[in-house]
């Protein structure tokens, strides 16, 4: 450790005003906070700080979401054999997995992190550390045989245009991974919905056996297969076919323990949004006319990216809502809609994609209102005394 | 009328030309006509039937109404130049399903909507009641040029990365599909246009430092 300080504290000048490698400064300073606490202190004011700045918030969402990712490998090569008709051990399943989902998060994380720093240097200011966190939840709401060039291509885009034209980390209106996803699901459909795209193999459909139909729990319920559904503890375990990351509520659950604890997730988002689920699946299941909408409601929240759009995708500190009624609203409608969407519309089998990213867009209309019902409020009050 | 000195290609006059293309475009800078930007830009072909009918609706119309500008009166002027142009537009319309049916047939309502094409009425404002014949036809040429270069640009765009086709001909080979290549689904769908658009706006004012706002 000592040496590494020493090493950076020796090649820092270079990197300073009148160095050699001037123009790399932002990157040198990104990689420089990314291995030791950053020395900068304010210089004005009382503040209090301490050594929690955004790479370690981020560090610890990654670390959130280590848990879907290790089950999303398992369960990739557990799929994968189950169509194939084969047993293996859980090191075949998770190796295979493992071989499958790495490239993914490594084109990931090197297109994005390419832009960051590419946009970072030519504007001259600081690399922001956004990139981290979407560049690993990127691969996690995929299905596992998407091309690596649209992974590619899908980070590109939702980097340029759905971050860096708004001005970058922090300025983004909508969540740059589900925007990368958004953009997979308009331009590549046949990789991105049906039955084949969520088992690797599946769609070159070598030996594959045929009583494995690949189809996810919730195609199999707007097709009206009740009967075809997994029991209640595959799908909290996550032992069902669907995206990378989104299948186990448990290992989401884990996640969502780690962000609670450490204070980074808003635990008022993530209730409303299973609260605003629930309550439309108990809606529906008033108003039943077929087999879908009488799907208990709780089964709704653990199908799908249902955990997985709540505890990461609408807690995005950036693009959800600020005020604290504001969290309450925009999780409640985000679940709301969700279930709305992937029962009553029959051509997105999955809603909460599409519910993040419209709230997304709401999140700062109910800020504004959240705080103009204050201000009126507080007016109210202040005039009652006087 | 004055004595004109003035050379028909003066200076001042190759100015009403070439501005539209580039310091006020109307679609890029001024931010009109976007929806049929949207709507036609699918495919190179009819984007550019619809630029070239564009251009002729209001080259003509703005002559028209310049040569009318002294006896339109002010109060009805719009509904005038609302007749100007609808007459136009409907001689269009009539050539197009005469010549170039299955164009016509996929423009369909947009050759119609072109009365509503914001441009046109604004140049007519704007510039065809206070200015001279000739001018007028420049002005009119240059706006509609204008607006059918971004058009023309962005359906070259979505229809290469779209359908992988540049009007109508296959321009990416087969043996990119093979690889694995497969055509952008998005780039048909009306919200890419948009995007499309913006990031020509991008481009051009990162190159013409002119039209960023200072605040």
């Amino acid at each position: 450790m000592k040496s590494l300080r020493r090493y950076i504290d020796k090649i820092k000048p270079h990197f300073e005003k009148g160095g050699k490698f001037e123009i790399l400064e932002s990157t040198f300073e990104a990689f420089e906070t990314f291995l030791f606490v950053s020395d900068k202190v304010t210089s004005k004011g009382t503040h209090i700080r301490d050594g929690n700045d955004m790479k370690r918030t981020m560090a610890i969402v990654v670390l959130a979401v280590v848990p879907t990712v290790l089950f999303g490998m398992w369960n990739t090569g557990y799929h994968h054999f189950m169509a194939t008709g084969q047993e293996g051990t859980l090191l075949e399943y998770f190796w295979l997995g493992f071989l499958r989902i790495f490239p993914i998060i490594v084109v990931s994380y090197v297109v994005g992190l390419g832009i960051e720093f590419a946009f970072a240097q030519s504007r001259g200011h600081a690399v922001n550390e956004g990139f981290l966190v979407s560049g690993i939840l990127i691969p996690l709401i995929i299905p596992v045989d998407t091309p690596l060039w649209m992974v590619a291509v899908a980070t590109a885009f939702a980097v340029i245009i759905g971050k860096e034209v708004f001005g970058g980390t922090g300025m983004n209106i909508m969540n740059p991974a589900l925007t990368a996803r958004a953009f997979l699901f308009f331009a590549y459909p046949s990789f991105m919905s049906g039955n084949a795209v969520w088992t690797h193999g599946m769609i070159a459909g070598d030996g594959i056996i045929d009583s494995y139909s690949g189809a996810t729990p919730l195609a199999e319920a707007a097709a009206g297969n009740m009967s075809n559904l997994p029991s209640v503890a595959e799908m909290f375990l996550g032992t069902i076919p669907g995206s990378i990351g989104e299948t186990s509520t448990l290992a989401i659950l884990i996640g969502a323990a780690i962000l609670l604890i450490t204070g980074i997730a808003s635990a008022r988002i993530i209730i409303s949004v299973f609260v605003g689920g629930m309550l439309m699946g108990l809606i529906l299941n008033i108003f039943a006319v077929n087999a879908f909408m009488e799907l208990p409601a709780y089964q709704h929240l653990l199908l799908g990216g249902f955990a997985f759009g709540a505890v990461f995708m609408a807690t995005d500190p950036v693009s959800a809502s600020q005020t604290p009624k504001g969290k309450i609203i925009y999780g409640f409608l985000i679940g709301f809609l969700a279930v709305l969407i992937r029962v009553i519309n029959p051509a997105y089998p999955e809603g909460v994609m599409l519910a993040i990213l419209l709230m997304n867009v709401f999140a700062p209309l109910i800020d504004h209102y959240v705080i103009e019902g204050n201000i009126k409020k507080r007016l109210k009050r202040a005039k009652v005394k006087a | 009328m004055s004595a004109e000195k003035e050379p028909l290609f003066s200076s001042k006059n190759i100015k009403l030309l070439t501005d539209p293309m580039n310091d006020s475009n109307p679609i890029t800078v001024q931010v009109l006509g976007i929806c049929s930007a949207l709507a036609v830009t699918v495919k190179v072909k009819p984007a550019f039937v619809l630029a070239i009918a564009v251009v002729v609706v209001m080259a003509v119309s703005n002559v028209v109404v310049s040569l009318l500008r002294k006896t339109i009166p002010p109060r009805i002027r719009i509904i005038v130049q609302l007749v100007v142009i609808a007459s136009m537009v409907i001689l269009v319309d009539q050539v197009l399903k005469a010549f170039l049916f299955d164009v016509s047939k996929q423009l369909s309502v947009f050759v119609g909507l072109i009365i509503t094409n914001c441009i046109i009425m604004g140049r007519l404002e704007a510039f065809a009641l206070n200015n001279k014949p000739w001018q007028s036809f420049l002005d009119g040429i240059g706006n509609a040029a204008g607006y059918g270069a971004i058009l023309i640009i962005v359906a070259f765009f979505r229809e290469l990365l779209g359908s992988g086709t540049v009007w109508g001909y296959k321009v990416i080979p087969e043996s990119v599909y093979d690889f694995g290549y497969e055509n952008n689904g998005l780039m048909i769908l009306p919200p890419m246009a948009l995007i499309v658009v913006g990031a020509i706006i991008w481009v051009q004012r990162a190159k013409n430092k002119k039209l960023v706002e200072s605040n």
